[in-house]
């Protein structure tokens, strides 16, 4: 493997960290689903790269999934329920986004120490790839801690699903079938959340999940 | 001979940088100008104001310290000395080995430690609230610089910047997300610095808004003129740094001959032009952010200086 396809593979896998970042730094619903979209769009273009440099055809089956699912189908999905639930001009703040962000570079600097530590002996590029794999999981899962409003607790979910397929990239000899039922399961998931949305809607007037937590206290 | 010519060359580098600084600031005007459509002051305008607040006769109030008359010096010469120390058109200068990346913060720093206890000398409370800005803006964007510094060291494995750009320049760089990184945390930290638009308007004088003109609101007559050259100054070393660090193409390498020398001025300008138009083409299309919000724009900077340098550690070659 030449030098510039490392570096290549690299700037992609990066820029989904960075896009991580971005999307803890939106605090507005309307783009915050365009910066998902954006990230779904670098993991295609990062596995389709993958399964060039690894010479892998069935990776760009998977690519082409990431593109059409997750930076189409589902971000516009997700644009039509704001709609619907009349949250798309929402602004929300819960922690503040300099703390988010302090934790957040913890967070992948944990990631690429564990990640550095765990996986001496496996080649670069798998290596540098399950790190930044493991910082967009973590990414993903410290926007679901941190957000308030359902929607972007599934975009964070997603978002770290987004993490799982680069990993899943990255380890050479991941079957085709179990790629394609973690994107079919992925989008059940999602169909299923989205019709919850409605669900919390319908019963307490909100999408903000603390209302699920009050709603809990009063039951005591 | 050759010690002569070297001398030659550093004078010439330090005497270019003062005689363009006015001009790309006048540069800049014409063409944000030209932008709204306006005619615009003629590209030497700064050259003239610069000559008539010479000859004006310094204001000073009345309690106004020792300090406040020597801080313009102070600035002045600080400023000086460190955009002198950014190759412009040729690496490898006489006394490159100073141009040290952390030597030019550092001086950067002293300058405007005396820009903001001068400020405060006089009292009047523009003065303070332009100093407690620039200070909070400050200890955020320093912070940003040191971090992007750290990865461009570990990089190229030198702070010196003669050995970055000798370092960009060859193949082995290739594409690395954490440059890029650094080119978008320095561009952000040089808009602070130089308090442009979305921090700071360099063309306001409304109370609520400014931060550099606050500071400077006391000074007149020749003091003013040696800060104003000093702003200019300090614009045209961020744009040569930015230049030399990531677009180090056409840099005159050391002890090269007058062709190589030529074809390095000739970049340098055309960078510098390429810089100027960007930046007003920036200023003209964004709108000032309120003052509260520059924390969350620099901590943008200095949260991308400590992710380029995290991924550093991950890219080819930095695996261990």
């Amino acid at each position: 493997m030449s030098g510039l396809d490392f570096d290549f593979a690299h700037l992609l896998a990066g820029s989904l960290v960075l896009i991580s970042f971005m999307m803890l730094y939106q605090d507005r619903l309307t783009a915050l689903i365009n910066v998902f979209a954006l990230q779904a769009l670098v993991l295609a273009m990062s596995v389709a790269w993958q399964a060039y440099i690894q010479a892998a055809p069935h990776l760009y089956v998977t690519a082409v999934i990431a593109l059409v699912f997750k930076a189409l189908v589902i971000p516009g999905a997700l644009h039509r329920i704001i709609k619907r639930l009349g949250v798309h001009r929402e602004i929300e703040t819960v922690v503040g986004v300099g703390p988010t962000m302090l934790a957040g570079i913890g967070l992948v600097a944990l990631a690429m120490v564990v990640m550095l530590r765990v996986t001496a002996a496996a080649d670069q590029l798998a290596r540098e790839d399950m790190a930044f794999a493991l910082s967009v999981l973590l990414l993903g899962l410290l926007m679901m801690v941190t957000r308030r409003n359902a929607v972007s607790l599934i975009i964070g979910f997603m978002s770290l699903e987004n993490g799982l397929v680069l990993a899943a990239t990255g380890a050479k000899g991941m079957p085709l079938v179990v790629e394609i039922s973690v994107a079919f399961s992925v989008l059940i998931a999602f169909i299923v959340v989205g019709v919850f949305l409605f669900r919390i809607r319908e019963r307490f007037d909100t999408v903000d999940v603390s209302a699920l937590d009050r709603f809990r206290e009063a039951q005591k | 001979m050759a010690l002569i010519r070297d001398l030659a060359i550093q004078a010439t580098q330090m005497t270019l940088v003062l005689a363009l600084a006015p001009l790309l600031t006048g540069f800049i005007r014409k063409l944000k100008a030209r932008l709204v459509r306006r005619q615009g002051p003629p590209l030497l305008q700064p050259y003239r104001d610069l000559m008539r607040l010479m000859k004006k006769e310094v204001v000073l109030a009345d309690n106004a310290s020792w300090l406040f008359r020597v801080a313009p010096y102070l600035i002045f010469a600080a400023t000086w000395v460190a955009a002198a120390l950014v190759p412009t058109f040729a690496t490898g200068l006489l006394f490159s080995w100073s141009a040290d990346l952390i030597a030019i913060i550092a001086l950067l720093g002293s300058a405007r430690f005396f820009l903001a206890l001068a400020a405060m000398d006089v009292g009047t409370s523009f003065g303070g609230i332009g100093s407690s800005r620039e200070m909070m803006i400050a200890t955020l964007a320093e912070p940003a610089m040191i971090m992007i510094v750290f990865s461009l060291a570990l990089l190229a494995g030198s702070t010196q910047l003669s050995s970055v750009a000798t370092y960009m320049l060859s193949p082995h760089v290739g594409l690395r997300v954490t440059l890029g990184m650094a080119l978008v945390a320095l561009i952000m930290v040089a808009i602070a610095e130089n308090s442009r638009i979305p921090i700071d308007n360099p063309a306001t004088h409304l109370e609520l808004t400014m931060v550099h003109e606050a500071m400077v609101l006391e000074y007149s007559g020749r003091h003013l003129a040696v800060i104003e050259l000093a702003a200019s100054l300090k614009l045209l070393l961020y744009v040569s740094l930015i230049a030399c660090l990531f677009l180090p193409w056409g840099l005159a390498p050391a002890g090269s001959g007058g062709l190589a020398l030529a074809i390095g001025l000739a970049s340098y300008l055309g960078k510098l032009a390429l810089a100027g138009g960007l930046l007003a083409l920036f200023e003209t299309a964004i709108a000032k952010m309120r003052v509260f919000r520059a924390p969350e724009f620099l901590g943008a900077a200095l949260m991308l200086g400590f992710l380029g340098t995290l991924l550093l550690f991950v890219s080819r070659g930095g695996l261990r």
